[in-house]
């Protein structure tokens, strides 16, 4: 038996919240409670990103995940009074080609990890990594480029959406 | 070690009573300014000048029957109260109170956790808030509850983003996430080496104005107390609320009001900071005045709150909406570039 630490029973614990409620996120026939459920996902994967040093990216996967866009899905779902008795009734062809899809992504992901070599995680023991000094840092002189693009692709995507919200184009 | 955690310990217990305290206290002190603003006497029968009033509704509140709506979802029904209070009560966590206490020689900051994303928790815990409000509603299957329960999400939604717009610009110029240093920035009132008031509210004023709008918004305090409009939804998103449950609501309100107020007074008004403390020399009595000043100023800002609260009539739901999304957000953003351009400008960047 070796030492267990502290951070191994936090990384089980938060591991299995998050799983369980990812589980009962699929299961669970109210769409409210599959939002709900959700959100405890998210939170179980925040203070994992935690354990990892990665205090900024926690926080803002709290404020941007649980506080921005669930709150949009939950508004969403209360809206149109989502429940289970006026779901739509899926093809089951549908529900197929859904467990055939994601059994094909499951396969990929398990083949790219498999061949994958071990990563390094030397890095990941430094408490200031996950700071935003050294964040901002790393985004704006090493991934200068790809932050740039994806923050066009999010401009793109709201006006994108502004032009369907819109009634009449004029 | 230990003594550590005993500390931590006080510090949370007397946070957590204080705020309650000062809560309760927001609505004795709420209806006398209603009633002074109104010319009437407001309460005065329960103790002297009333001061009981607060404790007879608390009991009123807890000894009231118990109804829970058996169309309702039980679970979420008993969670909502729970989180709004849960999520209003996280807040005070990362609020220097005053400057540090030194006895024998071992420094006790009055700060519950000094962590390097202060800012960031404030805002994701305010960010979360709104589901105490949205589950309440939704689980009480009532069409009133429900429609503010949509108003407050949406409101709250529209206007956390000018409060991070106006978040982001007060980032800028102080340079740092974290309360504390914050804080510690603005030391005293008129700072000799750059020839200007130290406190950020003279640095950047609109900021302030932004971010005293949103926080208006967020706490769901009149005029933008839309999501439980009685005139047109019976009580919002509380209709179906009794006893405690009710009370939790209320109280989370106030408790978010005394929040909120000690934030501003801290990103804008130099937190525990006063003209002329360099001048004293013993760092407890500093200690001990700052956070005097540091609650006077909250207690300003929760009366401000009141003012306006009975001052100006309530907004119309699409005036809410121009206000947060056509007027507020361009203002922040050019509020942020200009200060931005202004620090590029001056080289303090």
């Amino acid at each position: 038996m070796t030492h267990i630490t502290i951070t191994q029973i936090m990384f089980c614990v938060l591991s299995l919240i998050a799983i369980t409620s990812a589980a009962l996120l699929i299961f669970s026939k109210s769409p409210i409670h599959s939002v709900l459920y959700l959100i405890v996902t998210f939170f179980a994967i925040a203070g994992h990103y935690i354990l990892l040093n990665a205090q900024f990216l926690a926080v803002v996967h709290v404020i941007v995940y649980a506080g921005a866009i669930m709150v949009l899905f939950l508004f969403v779902i209360m809206m149109l009074n989502l429940n289970k008795e006026t779901e739509t009734h899926k093809p089951m062809w549908i529900q197929l080609m859904a467990v055939l899809a994601g059994g094909a992504m499951l396969v990929t992901l398990v083949g790219v990890l498999k061949g994958a070599e071990q990563m390094n995680l030397k890095q990941a023991n430094d408490v200031n990594i996950g700071l935003v000094n050294n964040l901002g840092l790393v985004l704006f002189n090493d991934f200068l480029v790809p932050f740039e693009l994806s923050s066009i692709l999010f401009l793109a995507a709201m006006v994108g959406s502004v032009m369907l919200g819109k009634k009449t184009i004029s | 070690m230990s003594t550590y955690i005993l500390y931590k310990l006080i510090l949370v217990i007397a946070v957590f009573v204080i705020s309650l305290v000062i809560a309760m206290y927001s609505t004795y002190g709420e209806r006398k300014i209603a009633a002074f603003l109104q010319d009437r006497l407001g309460p005065n029968r329960a103790g002297p000048f009333g001061l009981l009033q607060p404790l007879a509704d608390g009991v009123k509140m807890f000894m009231k029957e118990e109804i829970i709506p058996n169309v309702s979802n039980k679970f979420l029904f008993i969670l909502g109260p729970g989180l709004a209070m849960l999520t209003s009560l996280c807040t005070s966590a990362v609020i220097p109170w005053g400057p540090d206490l030194t006895i024998n020689g071992v420094k006790y900051p009055l700060q519950v956790a000094d962590i390097n994303i202060g800012v960031l928790y404030l805002f994701g815990v305010v960010s979360i808030g709104v589901y105490g409000i949205m589950i309440g509603g939704w689980a009480s299957n009532n069409k009133y509850s429900l429609l503010g329960a949509l108003r407050a999400s949406s409101q709250m939604i529209s206007y956390e983003i000018a409060m991070g717009v106006s978040v982001i610009t007060l980032i800028m110029i102080t340079g740092t996430l974290s309360t504390s240093e914050i804080a510690a920035q603005q030391h005293g009132f008129y700072n000799e080496h750059s020839h200007w008031f130290s406190w950020n509210f003279f640095k950047n004023p609109l900021t302030f104005l932004i971010f005293f709008i949103c926080a208006l918004a967020e706490t769901n305090r009149a005029p933008f107390d839309l999501p439980e409009c009685e005139t047109e939804l019976v009580g919002g998103y509380h209709t179906e609320y009794s006893s405690m449950k009710l009370g939790f609501y209320l109280f989370a309100e106030y408790v978010n009001m005394f929040i909120s107020s000690a934030v501003m007074s801290l990103f804008f008004f130099g937190g525990y900071n006063f003209p002329g403390m360099d001048s004293i020399a013993n760092p407890n009595t500093v200690a001990i005045i700052g956070t005097i000043v540091m609650f006077t100023k909250t207690i300003f800002f929760i009366f401000l709150f009141m003012w306006i609260r009975w001052t100006i009539p309530r907004f119309r739901y699409d005036q809410l909406m121009n206000l947060g999304w056509k007027i507020l957000i361009p203002l922040s953003i050019v509020n942020m570039i200009a200060t931005g351009i202004l620090l590029l400008a001056t080289g303090r960047v």
